[in-house]
């Protein structure tokens, strides 16, 4: 690789400026005139049928506008994968928090009175909150048997493995759910007028998502629908898939009132209605030799969904296939299964399911290593993917990856061995006791499988007037810095400075569908198809003769200048062309499953006061391989923020339900670290040549999420010597858990789930 | 009622106070948060609500020098106070530095909690001109970022000591 | 936001005679507000029953910190940052600096009052305990006068306390005689800051002769109140620190508190982390004994 211009460089994030002087404009900064405000009347009840809604007295009913299930023009769902989720319930609700009626009014403050004084009756039904109570059957709440989707991934012959093995490790993990917490709550804004149809401005990270869910809830045609991104003050998954829900609400009352209508959620609704992360159960049973090598294994992994399909079986996916971790699996055999709750449907979160099959696997290496009587960190050597081998859906790892010398650097950055040695020796004393633990995972960017395929995703790059260049996405910016990155690309490729490129907001009435900003595909799937789209403007622009094949930025503009003056402006597109070698068997679930994997090793250390039984990191290395980094403050920016959001996962980030409703939605009962909590967060890069995606960068946002729970829960073992499966681990949990096994006086790693052969 | 109320009552009142160097009079409820009147009223939308509830701090602005959340501030006891928000920091097109060196370190990735944030900065190193990390972790702590990890922000801080004692 | 401005009426009159001439006009009617982080939580959430508030926030009359001979003098509106701004307050009350060091971030600390805390009650609250260590005494105002009640006995049950509807907290007394005595003060949250209190305990101590002299241990969140742990204090007066004596202190200290399971944790935990920092602070105490 050449060295790059601005590729590489941290240059200024291109909306930096007006973040940093509070000129950014997100969705509550709007407003139209004439506008009103909504709000939306929700389920009290998990499930049941509803008898009657009263409008209580003393509320002036005739200036507000009232809309349900009735007044939807299209179709009452929100499109997504699976039709089944109402936009407002009618006659039934399946989780609490359901959508049921829409109230607008022009003065906001008249909002909350009014959804008070409404009262529902509801014929309760039976409800389902958790995964086992899902699998018994004994209600059915959805489909036939309360399962969304399911997967099975076979490779070799796993019923032959168990006769051969030493050891049968067995092992049962289970992660919670998880708020995104983004600090902009959701919101949007909605116009209609019969000409032009519905525009929806808004918090949201999928443009063509929204303008898709609309058409048919509002039954437009694609050139009736409008969906415009605001700046969006965090997202992580959060704002993928519920925005098209309030977009929907904000729609049905815009076109019944006829006024523009904005739709801002407080924190309490936002928390309380809005998708989680899903919490999750996996089961291993790894059949292993006396040397510590995977003979094979079964993965169950299961997840809670909620109440409808929404993104589950996407989510349930990309778990299945992080399963196995960077382990070589020579037999295995995956069962997945996202079953049905009485629950508000949970959705995307930065990870998508391998976060949580990511810390089973990584805990259950430890089980294994304690099994077999080996180092942690032997047994991972021991197992590692080499190029060359397959993982669990047979791909074939073509990249020169080592992990071996990852993990390596990565002890020797955080200088494990000597650390190990002195804790256990430190620990027989006092009441704090040190541990330090590792973790090992991979992470696949962009769609899993046939995904990019099937999207077929388009780019634009635009030559404007003033001899700039304009890229035209639907991918989104909240705060990642896809803006900044996709202008870079641009830049580089087309040999300009970095203020010569521009970027749309995202609008669908302007820009292309470039896909959904999630999966760690901007970067790597966009980027590319954005670099291809500007090297055609730069065609046009020589071809024509306007343009030397050698030039400087300022010739260029010039020539941008000219030809844009005699020809007008014009576009350049890209579409994506799945490669012909790829494969993949949907059916199967077998085959290339990512067209890059991100490779990495945490090294977490922490301290447990034996007083309070509270954990505190003290050091976080992370030791990743994501191909070329093309913005080093961003890219460092993602790895602490999602290891931020790791470490809030692992120790203190603990929803609690009640009857499928969230009891502590509101930010001094949900607790996310503050700027105190967290441990020096220490980040390293290491290229291994791997070339994918623009100038070679493999996806990067959503490695830092699988990290911090099994690295933070291996070290917690290692002060304590006691086994902790679940997460969040709480100050609670430790306590209960030290005082049932001293109760127990049983030693630390004889409770079941081993057996010797 | 026969106590004389200074001020203040149930209906609209007229009160006046100084925004980023500006005499600002409104007409409204007395208990009308100082946030929604700075974002509402006066247009003012660097002030941002997170929480409604003091936890998050991106609604922080300095009131007579002291950083508060605007959120818990009923207008009437800003009467006469001297306000800074956001749009008050940077000398027009000049940068502060808190705010070029959070656009130099990665201070902000979504932006929502930078308004807040570097105010609350900003009021750190008017107490503190030589924070040490400790006090940059204390300082920051009633503001919470969910993108950053904070990594960024103590480096943009530690940055903008740096400049200030430059110039 | 939940509630409608509307609905509200706020007053600031400019001196606290004429609120006091407030509240005794119509007694129980008008809620006073210093800071606004307890009430305006309350408001914005749509669960403040109040309808007429009366400001006290910054009034001269509230917000001075006084140095007398035998005693500090507090007004009830100093925020959190005029305590930790205090030089004498820092020097000679670690145990309030400490808990004022504490108390959600620092806009909250410009806001939020000494005063609102106390009458704000919550069990949870992190300077009461510490109040009660240094067996604070208050000043309430009213028209009909002042009257100076101790603190131990202030809070009669959950979020109920000894003041009259018509009356305000002025001062809070702490005596100086306590300077010369260690002071432990440890508070267990769901993190480092802006928590909520799961466990809060203040404590002062003094030995003589490796014997227990004098000590307070005052808890929050374990209780209804927040509570002095009288009993153990008596439990180790006199006694040498030694295990036996730590085992038996954790155990009264158990047996004394009444903790509940609610949304921010157990009673069995915090029962335990209770009777751990007792014996944490005693055997800090005697640690701290300089050898003779
Ligand atoms: C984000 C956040 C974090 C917090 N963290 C903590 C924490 O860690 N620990 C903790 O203990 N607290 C915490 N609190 C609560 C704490 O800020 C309050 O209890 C504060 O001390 C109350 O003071 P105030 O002036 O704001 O009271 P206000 O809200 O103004 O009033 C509270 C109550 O006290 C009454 N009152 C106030 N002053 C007087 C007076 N002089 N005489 C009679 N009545 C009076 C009012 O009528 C009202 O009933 C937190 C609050 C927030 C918003
Ligand atoms: S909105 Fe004011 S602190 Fe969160
Ligand atoms: S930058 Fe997004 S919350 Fe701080």
């Amino acid at each position: 690789m050449t060295s790059n211009r601005i590729v590489g460089a941290s240059v200024p994030r291109k909306e930096g400026r007006d973040k940093v002087t509070g000129r950014a404009q997100y969705i509550d900064d709007m407003t139209l005139p004439n506008m009103l405000y909504g709000a939306t009347v929700r389920s009290r009840v998990p499930r049941g049928k509803i008898k009657k809604i009263t409008f209580g007295s003393g509320i002036a009913w005739n200036e507000f506008v009232i809309v349900s299930a009735k007044d939807i023009p299209g179709k009452n769902c929100i499109v997504l994968i699976v039709d089944d989720q109402p936009c407002l319930a009618d006659g039934i609700v399946n989780h609490p928090e359901e959508p049921i009626l829409l109230l607008a009014h022009p003065d906001r403050h008249a909002l909350p009175k009014a959804v008070d004084t409404i009262s529902i009756e509801y014929e309760p039904l039976p409800a389902v909150f958790t995964i086992e109570e899902s699998e018994e059957h004994r209600e059915i709440i959805w489909g036939k048997d309360n399962t969304f989707k399911t997967y099975l991934v076979e490779k070799g012959d796993i019923d032959g493995v168990w006769e051969k093995a030493d050891y049968i490790v067995e092992g049962e993990y289970r992660t919670g759910a998880q708020e995104q917490l983004y600090i902009e709550n959701n919101g949007m804004i909605a116009t209609y007028d019969p000409e032009r149809g519905v525009t929806v401005w808004g918090s949201l990270q999928c443009p063509y998502y929204i303008h898709k869910a609309l058409m048919t809830l509002c039954n437009l045609p694609a050139d009736k629908v409008r969906v415009v991104q605001m700046e969006t003050g965090g997202a992580f998954g959060g704002k993928e898939e519920y925005p098209s829900m309030i977009a929907g609400h904000a729609a049905l009352l815009a076109i019944k009132s006829g006024r523009p209508v904005k739709i801002i959620y407080d924190r309490m609704e936002d928390m309380a209605a809005t998708t989680k992360r899903h919490p999750s159960r996996t089961r291993h049973r790894t059949a292993v030799t006396k040397g510590g090598k995977i003979l094979g294994g079964e993965i169950e992994f299961a997840v809670d969904g909620g109440a409808y399909t929404t993104l589950s079986p996407v989510v349930l996916s990309r778990g299945t296939i992080h399963a196995g971790g960077p382990y070589y699996w020579p037999n295995v055999r995956i069962r997945a299964k996202a079953m049905a709750t009485n629950a508000p449907p949970h959705g995307a979160f930065r990870g998508f399911g391998a976060p949580q099959s990511l810390f089973a696997m990584e805990r259950h290496m430890e089980r294994i290593a304690q099994v077999v009587g080996l180092s942690p960190i032997e047994i991972r050597r021991r197992n590692f993917l080499q190029p060359g081998q397959t993982t669990t859906t047979e791909q074939t790892i073509r990249e020169a990856i080592d992990l071996e010398k990852l993990l390596d650097r990565a002890l020797e950055l955080s200088n494990y061995h000597a650390k190990k040695q002195r804790f256990s020796k430190d620990n027989r004393m006092g009441t704090s006791k040190k541990g330090i633990g590792v973790a090992a995972f991979l992470h696949g960017a962009g769609f899993t499988g046939s995904g990019e395929r099937n999207l077929s995703s388009v780019v634009d790059v635009e030559a404007c007037a003033d001899g700039s260049v304009r890229v035209l996405v639907s991918s989104t910016e909240f705060g990642q810095g896809t803006k900044t990155v996709l202008c870079q690309i641009v830049a580089e490729t087309l040999g300009l400075e970095y203020d010569d490129v521009t970027i749309a907001q995202a609008d669908t009435g302007e820009v292309p569908n470039s896909g959904p900003t999630v999966a760690s595909r901007t970067v790597m799937v966009v980027g590319k198809l954005v670099q291809s789209a500007a090297l055609g403007i730069k065609q046009t622009l020589t071809t024509s003769g306007a343009l030397e094949r050698s030039y400087s930025p300022a010739e260029f503009r010039t020539a941008c200048q000219n030809y844009v003056a005699a020809h007008g402006t014009f576009r350049s597109s890209a579409r994506f062309e799945a490669p012909s070698d790829v494969f993949w068997d949907d059916e199967k679930y077998r085959g290339e499953a990512y067209a890059a994997f991100a490779w990495a090793v945490y090294v977490a250390e922490v301290t447990v006061d034996l007083s309070t039984y509270s954990v505190s990191v003290n050091d976080l290395v992370a030791l990743q391989e994501v191909g070329k980094v093309l913005h080093p403050v961003l890219a460092r920016g993602q790895i602490v923020g999602g290891i931020a959001q790791g470490i809030g996962y692992t120790l203190y980030e603990k929803v609690i339900w009640q009857n499928g409703r969230m009891q502590n939605s509101q930010m001094t009962n949900y607790i996310m670290p503050t700027s105190a909590d967290l441990p020096p967060i220490r980040v390293f890069f290491e290229e291994m040549g791997n070339i994918h995606g623009a100038f070679g960068a493999k996806g990067i946002g959503e490695l830092p999420m699988d990290g911090p729970a099994p690295s933070i829960i291996n070290a917690v073992e290692d002060a304590l010597q006691v086994r902790f499966d679940a997460i969040p681990l709480l100050p609670e949990d430790i306590f209960e858990k030290l005082a049932t096994e001293s109760i127990s006086k049983s030693g630390p790693h004889s409770a079941g789930g081993v057996q010797s052969q | 009622m026969t106590t004389n109320i200074s001020s203040g009552g149930r209906a609209k009142c007229e009160l006046s106070f100084t925004v980023n160097g500006e005499r600002r009079t409104v007409r409204v409820h007395p208990m009308e948060r100082l946030l929604d009147v700075l974002r509402q009223e006066l247009a003012l939308t660097g002030a941002k609500e997170g929480c409604a509830e003091g936890e998050c701090g991106s609604c922080s602005v300095l009131m007579d020098g002291a950083l508060v959340n605007s959120c818990l501030v009923p207008i009437l006891q800003a009467k006469s106070a001297n306000i800074v928000t956001i749009e008050g920091l940077a000398a027009g097109a000049q940068l502060n530095c808190l705010q070029e060196a959070f656009l130099d370190f990665g201070g902000a990735q979504c932006g929502i909690c930078t308004p807040g944030m570097i105010l609350a900065a900003s009021h750190l190193l008017q107490r503190n001109p030589q924070p040490t990390i400790g006090d940059i972790r204390e300082g920051l702590s009633g503001n919470l970022c969910r993108c950053t990890g904070y990594v960024q922000i103590f480096d943009a801080v530690a940055k903008a000591v740096q400049f200030k004692a430059r110039t | 936001m939940r509630s409608d401005p509307a609905d509200y009426e706020l007053v600031a009159p400019a001196n606290l005679q004429e609120i006091v001439a407030l509240l005794a006009e119509e007694p129980g009617t008008w809620l006073p507000i210093a800071g606004g982080t307890d009430v305006m939580v309350q408001y914005a959430a749509g669960k403040l029953s109040a309808r007429k508030l009366v400001s006290i926030w910054n009034l001269p009359e509230l917000r001075h910190i006084e140095v007398l001979a035998d005693e500090v003098r507090i007004g009830a509106g100093c925020t959190y940052t005029d305590l930790r701004e205090n030089e004498t307050v820092g020097r000679e009350f670690p145990l309030l600096v400490s808990a004022a060091s504490w108390t959600g971030g620092i806009a909250n600390q410009n806001r939020g009052t000494l005063g609102g805390n106390v009458v704000n009650a919550s069990p949870a609250a992190d300077s009461l305990p510490a109040l009660l260590a240094y067996e604070a005494e208050l000043i309430l105002v009213s028209i009909r006068g002042e009257r100076r009640v101790p603190y131990l006995d202030f809070h009669t049950d959950y979020k109920k306390t000894k003041l009259a509807s018509d009356e305000l907290i002025r001062d809070i007394c702490l005596s100086r005689r306590f300077s010369e005595y260690f002071s432990y003060t440890r508070k267990v949250g769901a993190r480092q800051a802006q928590a909520i209190s799961k466990v809060c305990v203040a404590a002062l101590g003094r030995l003589d002769g490796g014997k227990v002299k004098d000590v307070r241990i005052a808890v929050g969140s374990v209780a209804p109140v927040p509570l002095r742990l009288l009993e153990t204090e008596r439990i180790v007066q006199g006694k040498a620190i030694e295990p036996s004596l730590l085992l038996l202190a954790k155990k009264i200290a158990v047996a004394e508190i009444r903790p509940i399971d609610d949304i921010r944790s157990t009673m069995r935990y915090r029962s335990t982390v209770v009777g751990n920092l007792v014996a944490e602070f005693l055997e800090k105490l005697r640690a701290n004994e300089p050898a003779i």
